[in-house]
């Protein structure tokens, strides 16, 4: 299990709050709420964070569960450099962000969820954690064998490779030589 | 395809059961206050959203009352024993608690969306209603009960606004607290971060205490209000609602009782009685409950008699305990205060029902198994105290009720094997009648080498115990190393003639590379053509896929040929 990585709950709450804060702006939009231009920022908000936060950090240690189709995301985000790459920012970033959407209730919910992630980021950066996109290494094509379903010619035991050959070849003049003998004889 | 119905039509039974209940209230509700009468006047206020809101609530009342139990796990152990009579398929529901627990979860999420959506749909809808002119149905319904309480509009001035009505109200107040809740328990709850960083999903998840409570007192100031009974009777929604301009505030007195046919008093409106509480007071008791049984479990001694430690970073530990009787197959909780005095850890035990001893075998996996070994290497002499929850079941229970049982484990997941394996061993040596299996097929499949070194003992063992009493053909074991490279080839190719396997000392010798699960079904297929045969697995979930599909794949469709059973321990 290893360290907790605080930036990968951080992560998944931000994801979170960056749909509840889309949702309640739709809401707020949709229903023509009062002050739903607040609710027009929201969704603009929802969406910038869902969009930030949806490719996943690599792990320090270990393997890294991708999100389905991160990969395309993951160069956008990794072009900002250290703006994207600092949790320091995305704390602040994120902060910011939740702001506006504390004077509509509709977007309350997003607001406060985006905060408690803020302060998870904010956490994380202090332990000295940072996003690092999860590249794909050139992937060496695994190899398949097929299934033997053919028993083996010569049984087991069978030696070591180099024994094989030489005792191929003892058995070659040993077969020929007998039948060549023979007829001699 | 036959036996799949076979296998799972309890567990699709309940699952019927439970989104036919759940479709039911969803659409009993929503049509009360849809077209009920008594809510009228509240949907000219508020529309649809009234309705849907109820709805989802009845929903998220009957999915809180479910989501506590499945994670009662001495509850589910006493009911297993309970339904010991039962049918297997009976008791095989119990064995997914904890995905019924997340398909709840899920459920609850959804309805909460739901739920709240409607319910700001309500806020906006309230607080608009105040600023309608007074000669509007909607102004005239708003200014209601602004001398008494028989309001029906909860806001009671124009300064109010939304967020002022969530934040003063009870209701508000506790909705907004359980939906945080609710959603830090999720993001810490995904797959990821529960694989990865357990400690974060096991601590957050403890606001379900928040969320319950909340959950509680989320219904005492009934702001969702009807007319009142009396007000239905005297005021008509349908002859009255259009003549709103001339309704009469009712008199104290009854005087003038004969003109009454003519006017419409103004409506009355009550709120509804808090239900929630009702539904999930009854499953916190129990869970309460649930919680001193632990803790009681907790506090009673255990005793390390011995601590082995075994190659590939394994510890066996040996233990008693008061009053402790367990079975084949089960599990405890092991909690070491010294490392961490609320985490509890999950193990199978290792040890047969029949030795006067439990053990468990703990390999090093993480920071808390990695602590534990730590400490119980250090102090050999003085072992850190060690607190048990359980023993709780799992499907392995049901081995000997198979005439044939099949067996997979792979890695550290032999281990509950190593029970079964062990009291059958006990059992032959006692001639127990209760036997019923006639063969066992064991198969283990492993990484590395060393890891057969701890639970070849027990193998050896058993293969003399079975030599000599002449019935060596019970058990039938199958070892399968995944990770050999040539130097083990080599040495299994020099000692082929040998009659024990190098690696593992046994009779049985070692197999390389992961077996074909179509050729050993085929032959157990083969070889039992009458039986039904349990297929026990303890082992990654690709591997429970393969072995379901075999499963379904070799058995007979003739109910009396035979018939393969899958069941998979849960971690």
């Amino acid at each position: 299990m290893g360290q907790i990585e605080w930036a990968m709950w951080a992560n998944e709450q931000a994801l979170a709050s960056g749909l509840i804060y889309l949702a309640g702006g739709i809401v707020a939009v949709a229903g023509q709420f009062k002050n739903w231009e607040f609710g027009a920022y929201g969704i603009a908000a929802g969406v910038f964070v869902s969009l930030l936060e949806y490719p996943r950090s690599k792990r320090k240690k270990g393997s890294t569960m991708e999100r389905c189709g991160q990969s395309y995301f993951t160069p956008v985000v990794k072009a900002f450099g250290p703006l994207t790459r600092n949790y320091y920012v995305r704390s602040i970033l994120h902060a910011g962000l939740a702001v506006p959407g504390g004077f509509l209730l509709a977007t309350i919910l997003g607001t406060v969820c985006l905060g408690i992630a803020s302060i998870i980021y904010l956490l994380a950066a202090i332990r000295g954690e940072e996003w690092r996109p999860i590249e794909k290494k050139p992937e060496t094509q695994p190899r398949i064998t097929e299934t033997i379903k053919r028993p083996p010619e010569n049984p087991p035991p069978r030696p070591p490779p180099e024994v094989r050959r030489k005792q191929v070849d003892e058995g070659a003049s040993g077969y020929t030589n007998p039948a060549i003998v023979a007829d001699e004889v | 395809m036959g036996n799949r119905i076979v296998n799972h039509w309890f567990s699709a039974v309940v699952l019927a059961a439970w989104l036919g209940l759940n479709i039911f209230l969803f659409v009993y509700f929503f049509m009360i206050f849809e077209k009920g009468k008594k809510y009228a006047y509240t949907r000219v206020l508020l529309g649809s959203a009234l309705a849907w809101a109820r709805g989802s609530a009845a929903c998220l009342n009957f999915n809180c009352l479910l989501i506590l139990l499945p994670v009662c796990r001495n509850l589910l152990s006493f009911l297993r024993g309970a339904c010991s009579c039962c049918r297997r398929s009976m008791r095989k529901p119990l064995d997914n608690n904890i995905s019924f627990h997340k398909l709840l979860g899920y459920t609850i999420a959804l309805m909460t969306a739901v739920h709240t959506i409607a319910h700001l749909f309500n806020i906006e809808w309230f607080c608009d209603a105040v600023h309608k002119p007074n000669n509007s149905l909607i102004g005239v319904l708003s200014s209601i009960g602004a001398q008494d309480d028989d309001w029906v509009n909860p806001v009671r001035s124009k300064e109010q606004t939304p967020p002022y009505l969530a934040f003063t109200t009870i209701a508000g107040v506790t909705g907004v607290v359980i939906t945080l809740a609710l959603i830090i328990m999720i993001t810490s709850s995904t797959e990821f971060i529960r694989r990865c960083y357990f400690e974060v999903f096991w601590y957050t998840h403890h606001l379900f205490i928040i969320f319950f409570a909340g959950l509680l007192i989320h219904g005492v100031g009934r702001i969702v209000r009807g007319q009142t009974e009396d007000s239905v009777n005297e005021h008509d929604f349908t002859l009255c609602s259009s003549d709103y301009g001339s309704w009469q505030p009712k008199p104290d007195d009854h005087d003038d009782d004969d003109d009454d046919n003519v006017k419409c008093f103004i409506p009355a409106f009550e709120g509804n009685e808090p239900m929630t509480w009702k539904w999930i007071l009854a499953p916190i008791i129990l869970y309460i409950f649930e919680r001193i049984v632990r803790f009681y479990r907790s506090i009673q001694r255990v005793v390390v008699i011995k601590a082995v430690s075994h190659p590939s970073k394994v510890l066996e530990i040996q233990m008693q305990k008061r009053g402790f009787r367990m079975e084949v197959g089960q599990y405890i909780f092991i909690n070491c205060p010294e490392i961490s005095t609320l985490e509890w850890h999950p193990f199978t035990l290792t040890s047969a029902p029949e030795e006067d001893f439990f053990s468990v075998h703990i390999r090093s996996a993480g920071d808390w198994t990695d602590k534990l070994i730590q400490n119980f290497q250090d102090r050999a002499d003085n072992p850190p105290r060690l607190e048990v929850d359980g023993p709780f079941g799992t499907a392995s229970e049901d081995v000997f009720q198979y005439e044939v049982s099949m067996l997979v484990g792979a890695g550290i997941g032999v281990t509950p094997f190593a029970s079964i394996l062990k009291s059958i061993w006990y059992k032959f040596q006692n001639a127990d009648q209760r036997l019923k299996t006639k063969k066992i097929h064991f198969y283990w499949i492993c990484r590395e080498t060393g890891a057969f070194a701890w639970f070849a003992d027990l193998l050896r063992s058993l293969e003399q115990e079975m030599i000599s009493s002449g019935k060596d053909g019970f058990l039938n074991y199958r070892l399968f190393l995944t990770n050999w490279d040539s130097s083990i080839a080599g040495h299994a190719i020099i000692n082929f003639d040998v009659a024990i396997d190098t690696v593992t000392g046994l009779r049985q010798k070692t197999s390389y590379g992961r077996p074909l699960w179509e050729n050993e079904f085929s032959a157990v297929a083969e070889a039992h053509p009458r039986s039904t045969v349990g297929v026990f697995l303890c082992g990654p979930q690709a591997l429970g896929k393969t072995l379901q599909q075999c499963c379904h794949q070799f058995s007979s469709m003739d109910p009396r040929k035979v018939q393969f059973y899958f069941n998979k321990e849960n971690f």
